[in-house]
């Protein structure tokens, strides 16, 4: 089922929570909605189910206009970050709810709910209620009521982010094998960007009320089309610095420059702005960047996990965060030096829209 | 932020009550309203008398003695069963088996017909054969409230505090419960004292359930009528008459429709400007 | 500051244990350097957060005795024991400021008002909450209230140990790397013991200098973040440490040789299963696994791309073996060979590790 946006926008009293939208959704694979708390993630989510009704515009299913159709008539199943379950019911009857509700035979019933609960691994609590289970078959009580109505729309919001950081990536692989042979079209609102790039499909990157661009995954992290969208698809957060081209090089500061080089060299000389995504920053000592671009920065924090270190350094009164492979030691305090790799950049221009990326 | 799709089906099932309320409440107010600015002598006769009724009331020197008697009640009730309430909510406990026993200790002076409670109250007071009168007589306290101006008041209040004490202790423990208790364990850890815990945790977090409280006991105590009519009728001579006693009397014993009328608006006024400010006092910081 | 030591301790939430399960925390002892940044890791109902009320006196223990320095502190009730501790939700007073709030601790011991006035002021620098110090808690947004919690615990300066109950929990995600990076910075720059309890491995290995990793009421292995990720004791630790988990191969063991399927895989070091053991795993990371022109043959069957990296699954004798690739290095389609770096592989007996 396709699902599209037309000019859809949303104002409560004065205040707009969703500016004029128009998005087509893909049918299959997973649509993600990627943005901080309160971007709009769960207001589209709720325009999409019929929960809300748009100020203006229209919500299509497969070309057909449902603005005004209410929710119970739309096919529609929706995952909560609060693992709702039915507390009185156990998780057999939870799951074949929708299925009362429907009308269906009990027989059939009962052979859904068993396929379902298969899929999802809760064939031996189905006797159980949900204030027995743990968090992560709380959660899989509430997708598989979900998956099994069979509806023509899923909207999943945050659901995993009240897990366990491991039952999270545990579930988080599973969740495209559940949706891989089924006709239906899946929207999974986020936060994290890690989690948009693992479950792929496309994403609509939301900031403050608006879409700043929707596209494949890959597609929308690599080719930010403004910093806006950079910005809420890095984590951590992306390097910015004021670079000035001249010519044919690139001068960051007084000391630091490289050549302008492929796509750089038809830019317009002029300042702009240089974005570098942590991992792109790697200290000169056993970083993977054997030559480049090299600065100088005071280090502020070194937070060394077990596989990978994450240092923060201050260098001409910004700070800038550089995320490596393996572990080094780092004594805050003192200058290191780190190599950009420039290959990699981004270049935005004072409006934030994106020029040119150094190499696609 | 949820504004649900209209239907406006459900308003049809509305309209039964709509009707309800409308015989109930809204035609007798308007009535009242209708009595207040005319004058009968019987019959069905009636002559319009406009501001009239509400000019004798409030000039009236009865009419004052009653609200001023009133007022006071209010005000000693108030001033003793909230405080009261929350000390007996905090000192209930928050787990195990007790809970539930007190719980039900708590609820059933609420659950007795309001007239049984002033016959109660009545008889066991009377300084003959009542046990609390005669223990008093017998302790050497002089105590009649049939003859005694403060022994009745002394009698009402006691019988007021009883009966509604119940209903702030419930709510003002069903606020304390909502505490998580990483808040009494961060207190303890800060070194708070008792008083501290209770004047920076507890008052704070209750407070929303102490506007409902004040609220509900103001109102309810300020209209009282059932119980202390059957306990004192009024007396000794009008010594415990309140607002609604009087209003009853010159209603129903005068048969004075007019005043009557008049008096009730008035007494309706009174108790939502009185309530409408307590709200606004109590709720200002919230707004903050 | 204090070193802080659990002796032979061991908790139950029921009066009458009966069956080992009944041990919230089963007998361990743990010792705490004066001055580390420490963690406690494990997945929900591992007995984390038990350890940490008894250790902060929250909790009195079934059995054994906790000691600051030299000093038991078992007996004593929270506030004599100078901890701090920092709570999953804040914790702060709403009707007071933000600096009342700073304040209430040291107040509570009667410092005197200039004392009082200097830490404050000095905390709430160290917090960036200096701008705020005259405005209503209860105005603050998550972080900032977190972080008047974290103040009103430093702001003793005779504090023992202070303490972080899953801190993190209700911070909104695009900030919660910030307060995760100041609380590292907090403990650079004021030294005190610290101890941080939490099932996200990230923030327990960025935190940390010693983590020790918690399942079902026991310490499963306690290390720096290196070892835990290097050389884990138990497959446990390596499936919880790490982004992917490590691989873990069911193997064989004959005359010295580790094999998985036919071929033979090297080690880190000589394994010595024990003879009883009845399960034989290999451990290796994503991260210590490349494609090779000679190895282990396996079918690439998915790719997933997280941005710095991509995770490719490849499958050989039922077994899904992920590998790391960064951008840039190139993917073989269809049949490949892998090869395990031996530094990094282990042999595992029935969980624990045999070399």
């Amino acid at each position: 089922m396709s699902l599209a946006l037309r000019n859809v926008s949303l104002r409560i009293d004065a205040a707009t929570h969703i500016y004029e939208t128009s998005v087509e959704l893909a049918p299959r694979g997973f649509n993600i909605l990627l943005g901080t708390t309160l971007a709009g993630k769960t207001t589209l989510l709720r325009l999409m189910a019929g929960l809300l009704k748009p100020t203006r515009g229209a919500i299509l299913f497969n070309g057909k206009d449902v603005t005004q159709v209410p929710v119970r008539e739309r096919r529609v199943a929706m995952v909560y970050q609060q693992f709702i379950n039915y507390g009185h019911l156990s998780v057999f009857e939870n799951i074949a709810s929708p299925l009362h509700v429907a009308g269906v035979r009990a027989a059939e019933i009962t052979t859904r709910v068993a396929r379902i609960a298969e899929i999802l691994r809760l064939s031996a609590l189905l006797d159980r209620k949900p204030a027995e289970l743990s968090g992560g078959q709380q959660q899989r009580t509430a997708l598989a009521r979900a998956l099994v109505k069979d509806a023509d729309l899923v909207l999943l919001d945050e659901p995993l982010a009240n897990l366990d950081y491991k039952l999270r990536e545990d579930l988080r692989d599973e969740l495209p094998r559940l949706f891989a042979d089924r006709e239906c079209t899946v929207v999974y609102a986020t936060t994290e960007p890690a989690e948009a790039m693992l479950l792929s499909g496309h994403t609509a990157t939301l900031f403050e009320g608006r879409v700043t661009q929707l596209g494949p995954t890959e597609a929308v992290y690599r080719q930010p089309i403004d910093l806006t969208t950079a910005r809420v698809f890095s984590d951590p957060p992306i390097n910015t610095a004021q670079v000035i081209k001249s010519g044919a090089s690139v001068r960051l500061g007084d000391s630091v420059q490289w050549p302008a080089e492929g796509p750089l060299a038809s830019l317009p000389d002029g300042p702009y702005t240089l974005g570098l995504r942590p991992h792109h920053v790697q200290p000169v000592n056993g970083g993977n960047l054997p030559d480049g671009v090299t600065i100088e920065g005071r280090v502020s924090i070194a937070e060394l996990s077990g596989s990978e270190s994450v240092i923060h350094f201050d260098l001409l009164g910004q700070t800038w965060v550089s995320q490596s492979h393996g572990v080094r030691g780092f004594k805050v305090g003192t200058v290191a030096p780190f190599r950009l790799d420039v290959r990699r950049s981004l270049y935005f221009t004072a409006a934030g829209r994106r020029v040119r990326a150094a190499s696609l | 932020m949820s504004t649900k799709v209209p239907n406006q089906k459900a308003w049809w099932l509305v309209l039964p009550v709509v009707v309800l309320v409308a015989f109930n409440a809204v035609l007798p107010l308007m009535t009242v309203v209708n009595y207040s600015v005319q004058e009968t002598f019987g019959e069905n006769v009636f002559f319009f008398e406009g501001v009239k009724w509400f000019e004798q009331i409030l000039h009236s020197k009865r009419f004052h003695e009653s609200l001023q008697r009133q007022l006071l009640y209010t005000a000693i009730v108030l001033a003793i069963e909230v405080p009261l309430g929350v000390a007996i909510a905090l000192a209930m406990p928050r787990r195990g088996p007790w809970v539930s026993v007190c719980l039900v200790l708590m609820a059933m002076p609420l659950l007795i017909p309001w007239n049984v409670v002033g016959a109660m109250w009545n008889i066991i007071a009377l300084p003959d054969i009542g046990l609390l009168g005669r223990s008093l007589n017998a302790l050497g306290i002089e105590y009649n409230f049939t003859r005694q101006p403060v022994a009745a008041w002394a009698t009402l209040i006691a019988m007021d505090v009883w009966h509604w004490t119940s209903l702030v202790v419930l709510l003002a423990y069903a606020g304390l419960s909502a505490i998580p208790d990483a808040y009494y364990q961060a207190a303890k850890i800060d070194g708070a004292s008792r008083w501290a815990v209770f004047r920076f945790i507890q008052l704070p977090k209750m407070r929303r359930v102490l506007t409902i409280a004040v609220l509900l006991r103001f109102m309810d105590s300020f209209m009282i009528y059932t119980e202390a009519i059957v306990v004192t009728g009024g007396g000794p001579g009008n010594s415990t008459t309140l607002l609604s006693i009087d209003l009853v009397k010159i209603a129903l014993g005068q048969f004075d429709l007019g005043p009557a009328a008049a008096m009730s608006l008035i007494y309706f006024l009174i108790i939502l400007l009185l309530s409408w400010v307590f709200y606004t006092v109590m709720t200002r910081d919230e707004a903050n | 500051m204090a070193l802080v030591r659990l002796s032979s301790l061991r908790h139950s939430y029921r009066a009458h244990v009966q069956a080992d399960a009944d041990w919230a925390v089963k007998r361990l002892d743990i010792e705490w350097a004066n001055g580390t940044a420490n963690a406690l890791l494990g997945p929900s109902g591992c007995g984390k957060t038990t350890l940490l009320n008894i250790i902060s006196g929250l909790l009195r223990p079934t059995e054994g005795a906790v000691f600051f320095d030299e000093r038991d502190v078992t007996a004593l009730a929270p506030d004599e024991r100078n901890i701090a501790q920092v709570f999953q939700f804040p914790v702060v007073y709403d009707t007071m400021t933000v600096y009342q709030n700073l304040a209430f601790p040291l107040r509570n011991r009667r410092l005197e008002q200039g004392a009082v006035d200097r830490r404050v002021r000095e905390i709430a620098a160290l917090l960036d909450l200096e701008p705020m110090l005259a405005q209503r808690a209860a105005g603050l947004t998550a972080d900032g209230k977190q972080k008047i919690s974290l103040g009103r615990g430093l702001v003793r300066e005779d504090v023992n140990v202070v303490m972080f109950d899953e801190p993190l929990t209700v911070i909104d995600p695009h900030l919660k790397w910030r307060l995760r990076s100041k609380l590292k910075e907090l403990h650079q720059r004021v030294g005190t013991t610290m101890i941080y309890v939490t099932h996200d491995q990230t923030e327990a290995l960025t935190f940390a200098d010693q983590v020790i990793v918690m399942n079902e009421g026991t310490v499963v292995q306690a290390g720096t973040p290196v070892e835990l990720f290097e050389r884990p004791r138990h497959t446990f630790v390596g499936h919880f440490i790490g982004s992917p988990g490590m691989n873990v191969l069911p193997a064989t063991f004959d005359d010295g040789v580790a094999r998985f399927g036919g071929d033979v895989v090297e080690l880190a070091t000589p394994a010595r299963p024990p003879a009883s053991a009845k399960r034989l795993e290999l451990g290796v990371r994503p991260e210590f696994v490349r494609f090779a022109s000679d190895g282990i043959p396996v079918r690439v069957v998915r790719v997933r791309d997280s941005g710095r990296y991509r995770i490719v699954e490849t499958e050989a004798e039922g077994v899904t073996i992920r590998l790391l690739l960064t951008e840039g290095q190139l993917l073989p389609r269809g049949n490949a060979k892998l090869r395990f770096e031996p530094k990094f592989t282990q042999l595992y007996a029935d969980g624990w590790i045999a070399s």
